[in-house]
């Protein structure tokens, strides 16, 4: 039975392969490769409306870890509806930056302003609900739950059904779950993993696993989607084809934060860049204006001490 | 290693993929077959040394327990061992409504019950809920302990190590006489000299208390089905998988698992409500520390996470010691080995749980693919 052609009964046809079972559980996935469709209209009205503008700014943001600075006086702003690519070499403080602006860290000083109104000590689920979401450099699933669950998880963050809607099954609950459903499917299917919404996480291929981090965390209506090395361990070509994806998302109304330390990768998809090391901001501009940038080239391969 | 849940989920796929009248056939005469249990006295099934109608009475009593359990443990994956601590307040403030310090009907004690467990759930819960793991694992134990000992010493209270007697019973209805069966080898005759009132509940006779666990244990399966298939169960599981990634996707993580604390809480004080209502007699030996990790025990040989995995567990494991009771002591030998077996050959327990198939977007879609497909072939 093939996997590629839709057959008439293809989700039987689903169920057969997961009769290659190698454990209870796993499954073994056919090796056929997603492919996204970007023509499925995954936009938000409350995040196309936004008005333009800053939408978030990281103001003079100090972030200290004992005697170690993660973070040294971080200015810079990202504007509503662009790829903000935040870039440096390893160990620069970008994820950390990332975890200021989600709630994971509260700041020593400086603080984070989102919409016009400051973070302040928002806890991490708060912060989602405002409308920043995330990936995570190492992928974070939720790995014993379906792909389908996992965005679903993402959904209920606008959702509001508790313990009595669900018992008792009311309204609510109803049209929330066929809301989440829907929102789900257009999500997987815009990523290209509608036909394995029925698998578990953990048992889908290293690239599905990324793009499904995407999925959940454009599920929560980001107006803001924080992206954290989404491209780690792909190759070239996978590479190109993600940034062509993160593009497609901005071209749906999403504001992108992008963490990547491929810089030509970068170059290509950014509309502006921020660069950073040890902690401290050193370059903000146009793509063109980093790549001839001194203090990046010199952050980047490293200054010849001999020269000097 | 395979076989046994090939063999669980065989069943229930077959079973999903019949049409829907047949299901509900199949499941009502599942229910009446078990229901009547211990009327028929199955041979081989029933219990010789003990009274077969207990045996299926603490059967139902655990597989209860068993799925209150499963929702803190399973779901939620916070380690609890102390949840005798909540079936004790339960049981106790049963005892001490309805008989010690007040005359309170029963069918009014167990709500009750079930408030102030709930309530001992969020006052536990909400300062240990924020240590995780191993950590919050210590506490619970300390919890189940200081219940005991707080029902030992508050005497006036809780009468001591003395207990409590004479706990009321639930309201009769006494409506007609079902005979038993009995079993001559594999044939069955009549026994109109033994029968079982409907419904009346005394100290004789157990069958009614089954009948009422029994029925508890299937509204709690339903309640519990509708808790998990909403955002509230996809809420739980995401914070057990990573609770911090949970955090972060817009899951207010404490808030869920202070629910699932108090529910599995609420649930442990019904069933230790109705223990007490069934005993009529408690004190606070019937709640050491023992049967914590007995329940605990529960949920994991029949599949953390699973509802029908955890109840077939809960009876196995309090059925098999009364059916081998002619061992005497080498049962516990036994049972002590076999629960080793299961840790090492089988971890995931008996039943672990199996996503179910929720596709229904991309099911609503194949028509027209059929339609395609089926004109290509012609």
């Amino acid at each position: 039975m093939s996997d590629t052609a839709p057959t008439p009964d293809q989700h039987d046809s689903a169920k057969e392969t997961r009769g290659t079972r190698v454990d209870d559980d796993t499954v073994l996935a056919p090796d056929t490769e997603a492919t996204p469709d970007t023509s499925v209209d995954i936009s938000v009205d409350e995040v196309a409306d936004l008005p333009k503008g800053k939408m978030l700014e990281v103001e003079d943001v100090t972030l200290r870890f004992g005697g170690v600075t993660a973070l040294d006086g971080v200015s810079f702003h990202i504007n509503t509806g662009e790829i903000l690519g935040l870039i440096g070499p390893n160990g620069a403080g970008k994820t950390t930056c990332f975890n200021v602006m989600t709630g994971v860290y509260q700041p020593t000083s400086g603080g984070v302003r989102f919409m016009g109104e400051p973070l302040g000590k928002r806890q991490k689920f708060q912060i989602t609900k405002l409308g920043i979401a995330r990936t995570f450099q190492n992928i974070r699933l939720f790995h014993n739950m379906t792909a389908l669950e996992n965005v679903l998880v993402g959904a209920d963050a606008h959702h509001s059904t508790g313990m009595f809607s669900a018992l008792l099954r009311l309204p609510k609950h109803h049209a929330e779950e066929s809301e989440g459903m829907d929102r789900a499917y257009e999500l997987l299917k815009f990523m290209g993993l509608d036909k394995r919404a029925d698998e578990l996480a953990r048992n889908l291929p290293y690239g599905d696993q990324r793009r499904l981090e995407i999925a959940r965390a454009l599920a929560t209506n980001p107006k803001l989607l924080c992206l954290d090395e989404p491209a780690a361990g792909f190759n070239p070509a996978e590479k190109a084809r993600l940034m062509e994806l993160i593009q497609s998302i901005r071209d749906q109304g999403y504001t992108v934060l992008l963490i990547e330390h491929d810089m030509k990768l970068v170059m290509g998809v950014t509309d502006r860049i921020v660069v950073l090391e040890f902690g401290k901001k050193i370059a903000e501009g146009l793509p063109a204006e980093i790549q001839d940038n001194p203090a990046v080239i010199a952050a980047y391969l490293g200054v010849d001490e001999d020269a000097s | 290693m395979n076989a046994v849940s090939s063999f669980f989920h065989g069943i229930g796929d077959r079973f999903r993929a019949l049409p829907r009248w047949a299901k509900i056939v199949l499941a009502i005469a599942a229910a009446v077959i078990v229901y009547l249990l211990p009327i028929i006295n199955p041979p081989l099934i029933t219990t010789t040394d003990s009274d077969f109608g207990a045996v299926l009475f603490l059967c139902a009593l655990y597989a209860l327990v068993a799925i209150g359990l499963n929702i803190v443990i399973g779901y939620a994956g916070l380690l609890d061992l102390g949840y005798i601590g909540f079936f004790a307040i339960g049981a106790f403030t049963v005892g001490i409504l309805g008989s010690n310090h007040a005359k309170l009907p029963l069918l009014l004690c167990i709500p009750i019950a079930m408030v102030v467990t709930l309530v001992s759930g969020i006052v536990l819960g909400a300062p240990t809920l924020r240590v995780r793991g191993d950590y919050l694992a210590i506490v619970t134990l300390g919890f189940g302990e200081i219940v005991r000992l707080i029902l030992v010493n508050a005497d006036s209270l809780t009468g001591g190590s003395r207990g409590i007697s004479n706990i009321p019973t639930p309201p009769d209805l006494d409506l007609f006489g079902i005979p038993h069966l009995v079993w001559d080898g594999f044939v069955a005759k009549v026994d109109l000299s033994n029968q079982t009132r409907f419904l009346q509940f005394g100290v004789t006779d157990s069958i009614p208390y089954y009948w009422l666990a029994l029925t508890l244990v299937f509204i709690v399966l339903f309640l519990d089905w509708r808790m998990q298939n909403s955002r509230v169960g996809r809420a739980w599981e995401a914070t057990r998988e990573d609770e911090d990634a949970a955090e972060l996707m817009g899951v207010p993580t404490f808030r869920f698992k202070l629910l699932a604390f108090a529910t599995g809480a609420a649930i442990g004080g019904l069933s230790g409500a109705l223990f007490a209502t069934k005993q009529q007699f408690i004190n606070p030996d019937n709640f050491t520390i023992l049967y914590s990790v007995l329940f605990v025990a529960m949920v994991v040989v029949g599949g953390q996470g699973n509802r029908w995995g955890v109840v077939v567990a809960a009876a196995l494991l309090t059925w098999a010691p009364e059916k081998f009771r002619f061992l005497a002591d080498a049962r516990f030998l036994l049972f002590g080995l076999a629960l080793m077996a299961l840790a090492i050959f089988r971890p995931q327990g008996l039943m672990p749980p199996r996503r179910s198939v929720r596709a229904k977007k991309a099911a609503e879609q194949e028509p027209d693919q059929l339609d395609v497909e089926g004109a290509a072939r012609v």
